[in-house]
């Protein structure tokens, strides 16, 4: 009795503190209608996987009381689902998942749009890149494939025009003194085809987007764009794991290169739907689901939210600026 | 025959009962034969419903289907795209709607028969051709998986060009308008097709600083324009009715136009080698369509009469499409690359289940994969039976009064247009584009080779231009290997069919037979 008491007791206060204060402070924001993942690329990409992912998730683990929904709006290098949350200023059912072309779309076209332009919310994930070559190909390490690039001819496929894939190609010309083809196709799958296919010499594809290749025996992983080895050991293409690819910086190619795999909202909200996003997607780490989403693509699972995160994305901003401008891929601003 | 033995395996899987707990009471069920049936019903509402393709009717289901077995995940996903492909055809046919866009060469004839009172016999030609077609590129897949795949590795950029040049070709100098016009109107396709990002380059083009033109027209906004509203604003002018009100509407008549199906076998065999190619490396079911639908008015000798309500226009395309459609898993499956949108949305599926798409997948997930083939064969027949019976029904539907049924189409295409891009603008584009197609039909201008450039324009131009990078801008690129120069030399005879058929006569001392 005197339990149940004191219960009633406590509401009654909450009740009155509510009254006084006038603000639903004490109440935690939920969101009241069907929240949208806006994803600025196309059906069957890496961004696009990870938002179904944690829709997923979400739905499986109810974890939301209200549903999310995915939309793609991949316009313009992704400017077209950009612009859609710069435009809901204040919405707080609106998520918007990036990839690199946060920072690029706006540096090489004139799209009137930037990140500050939105509320960042936790960074999920970074996105690492490979350097892949064809395994029938003689070149065993990145020393023996630069040999053979600095005879000229060697084509490099990426996705996209101006954007990470051939940001990192420049960076690699730059770092090695040699010079690529790049040619710009629609998405990773593609990409990763058209080297086992032996269209091209070599890719900077993604770990998920080349592994199904690497496990055929068809693609040979040199080394990963990163200041650290992969941190996944266990096995998957044969007896090695994606642990035993070396990072490019200890094989003499000083090039370090990750991918937002983040959350933004649009400007406008206030901290406490912020801060429900922010618990959703700790929930959504927890989940195994998430664990075998990023042991499968090899994911660097740093988090980042609030401050540390801003932070993040600006000096991250700053570097796509001078490695744009240093491979001449800034929008001519009339 | 270690295939037949897993293909086998494979229909125990889906054929297999399952105890199921409903309300309270536990029973066995074909458990994955009820998602099937779910499945095919849910696609053919959504191909139905223009704008919804089966790309987004998959992807709004695709979670909610996170918690089942793989297989029975897989079969009720891909049954919706079964049922979306054979929905597609009911619109285009009924109201010159496509419904997706590989079904726009399907309303060239299928419309008109269904003016002419034909509505069930072309719907039962649509679906039976469909099956036909299907079950012909699921048997290649069984039989061929490994090589098949094979194959697609072949296509690089030069070869992919090579493929839509066929495709333009073969449906050049189809039009019963004077050339320019065909010309003409393939032009402003092509023009429509560059608004938006270059892909090459990453520019932005001719937006002229409008943020709403930065995603460049989608196709599909175009079509539901081009076709849906304009036919409605034609109808308006001829009279408020709609012609063929007198469908026949009884089931003999499916058995019937089956009887009359039988002459076209090879027209259906060239149809799904023409499907099962195109969706293979993978360029997809819309110019399978168009290509299929070109060759047929050249070989056919009713070609004169394609566009007035021939069956052959109506086979022709819709064997093509869902030969390749189907075949499209297969790249899906083997090499991880999604030979069409749909297919690109299961891919994100196969990942979140754990399941790794490419080389790897028949060799460590046999059951899966095969689970999936099977459903396919099951999936296609059980598909059919539920749409031909209802044939009777859908031809009905022209008995409504166009007052009552024109609205709906309008809220419909409305929606669909909506749907595409969650975008209002694209709902006065799709208005603009319904004038357009109307002015375009009253000075006698063709819509197919505007809506052919539309769709395979900014694709051909990419393809071309990463030919050309790779070559260093040499044209000989073209012609590099056996495989590239044999498609564009099969291209170029297209193009250039008529002055090389009437030159073949004048050397044999007859008068060419058609010009």
């Amino acid at each position: 009795m005197i339990q149940s008491k004191s219960t009633s007791f406590y509401v009654a206060a909450a009740a009155l503190g509510l009254a006084l204060s006038g603000t639903p402070a004490l109440a935690q924001w939920e969101p009241q209608r069907p929240v949208e993942i806006i994803v600025p690329a196309g059906t069957g990409g890496g961004a696009d996987q990870m938002a179904r992912a944690i829709q997923g998730i979400v739905a499986k683990h109810n974890l939301m009381k209200q549903p999310l929904v995915v939309i793609n709006k991949a316009g313009g290098a992704g400017g077209e689902g950009f612009l859609d949350v710069k435009d809901s200023k204040g919405n707080p059912h609106k998520l918007i998942i990036t990839l690199s072309n946060l920072f690029t779309t706006p540096l090489a076209t004139d799209i009137p749009f930037n990140w500050k332009d939105l509320t960042p919310v936790a960074m999920l994930a970074l996105d690492e890149f490979v350097l892949w070559v064809n395994a029938e190909k003689p070149y065993k390490n990145v020393k023996e494939y630069l040999e053979a690039a600095k005879k000229g001819g060697f084509k490099m496929a990426g996705t996209g025009s101006r954007q990470e894939d051939q940001i990192i190609t420049v960076a690699i010309q730059k770092a090695a003194g040699v010079k690529f083809t790049y040619v710009p196709y629609r998405g990773g799958g593609e990409v990763a085809v058209q080297l086992v296919g032996n269209h091209v010499d070599s890719t900077v594809n993604n770990p998920i987007e080349a592994v199904a290749h690497w496990r055929g025996g068809k693609l040979r992983p040199l080394c990963v764009f990163d200041s650290k080895p992969l941190a996944y050991n266990e096995k998957v293409a044969g007896d090695k794991p994606w642990s035993s690819i070396p990072t490019c910086k200890s094989q003499g190619l000083d090039v370090e290169y990750l991918m937002l795999r983040g959350f933004f909202m649009p400007a406008g909200v206030t901290p406490d739907q912020v801060k429900f996003y922010v618990d959703l997607f700790r929930k959504v780490r927890d989940t195994q689901e998430w664990k075998d989403l990023m042991a499968n693509g090899a994911f660097n699972t740093t988090f980042m939210i609030g401050d540390e995160f801003k932070g993040w994305v600006a000096k991250e901003e700053k570097r796509h600026y001078e490695l744009m401008k240093d491979a001449g891929f800034l929008a001519k601003k009339s | 025959m270690e295939e037949i033995g897993n293909l086998f395996h494979g229909f125990a899987t889906v054929l297999a009962f399952r105890d199921m707990n409903i309300f309270g009471v536990t029973m066995s069920i074909p458990f994955n034969v009820i998602l099937m049936v779910i499945g095919i019903v849910l696609g053919i509402i959504i191909g139905i419903l223009p704008g919804l393709g089966g790309a987004n009717g998959v992807a709004i289901l695709l979670p909610l289907t996170f918690s089942m077995q793989p297989t029975s995940a897989i079969i009720l996903l891909s049954c919706i795209y079964w049922g979306a492909l054979f929905g597609g055809a009911i619109t285009s046919i009924l109201f010159n709607i496509p419904g997706e866009p590989w079904s726009v060469a399907t309303t060239f004839d299928g419309y008109p028969m269904a003016q002419q009172g034909r509505a069930g016999e072309a719907l039962t030609a649509a679906f039976t051709s469909s099956f036909v077609g299907a079950l012909f590129a699921i048997i290649l897949i069984t039989l061929l998986a490994p090589l098949v795949a094979n194959f697609a590795l072949r296509f690089g950029a030069a070869e992919k060009f090579a493929v839509y040049f066929l495709a333009f070709c073969s449906f050049v100098g189809l039009s019963k308008e004077p050339p320019f016009k065909t010309l003409a109107a393939m032009m402003i396709g092509f023009a429509l097709a560059t608004i938006g990002t270059d892909q090459i380059t990453g520019q932005l083009r001719l937006t002229y600083g409008s943020t709403e033109l930065i995603a460049g027209f989608d196709f599909l906004i175009a079509v539901i324009g081009l076709f849906g509203i304009g036919e409605i604003l034609l109808t308006m002018e001829e009279g408020l009715s709609f012609k063929g009100r007198d469908a026949k509407m009884n089931m003999k008549i499916v058995v019937q136009t089956w009887g009359k199906l039988l002459q076209y076998w090879w027209l259906s065999l060239r149809s799904c080698i023409i499907g099962c190619w195109m969706g293979i490396t993978p360029a997809g079911a819309t110019p399978a369509s168009f290509m299929s639908y070109g060759i047929a008015k050249r070989i056919s000798k009713n070609g004169k009469n394609f566009g007035n309500g021939e069956i052959e226009g109506v086979v022709a395309p819709e064997t093509a499409a869902h030969a390749a459609g189907t075949s499209a898993l297969l790249p899906m499956l083997a090499l991880g690359v999604p030979g069409s949108p749909t297919a690109a949305v299961l891919l994100g599926g196969l990942l979140i289940w754990n399941l790794q798409p490419g080389p790897m997948l028949f060799v460590e997930n046999k059951e899966f994969v095969w689970g999936l083939i099977a459903s396919m064969y099951l999936g296609n027949v059980v598909g059919l039976i539920i749409v031909l019976t209802c044939v009777p029904l859908l031809a009905s539907i022209l008995r409504i009064p166009f007052g009552i049924i024109a609205p709906i189409i309008l809220v419909f295409c409305a929606i669909g247009a909506y749907t595409v891009h969650n975008n209002f603008f694209d709902v006065v584009m799709m208005l603009v584009f319904g004038v357009l197609g109307y002015a375009l039909k009253k000075c006698n201008y063709p819509l197919a080779p505007l809506v052919l450039a539309m769709v395979l324009g900014d694709r051909a131009e990419e393809a071309f231009r990463q030919a050309l990078i790779t070559s260093d801008g040499s044209l000989g690129v073209f012609f590099e290997n056996g495989l590239v120069s044999t498609i564009m030399t099969l291209g170029l005879i297209a193009l250039f069919w008529s002055v090389i058929s009437a030159g073949i006569s004048r050397i044999r001392g007859t008068a060419p037979a058609t010009a």
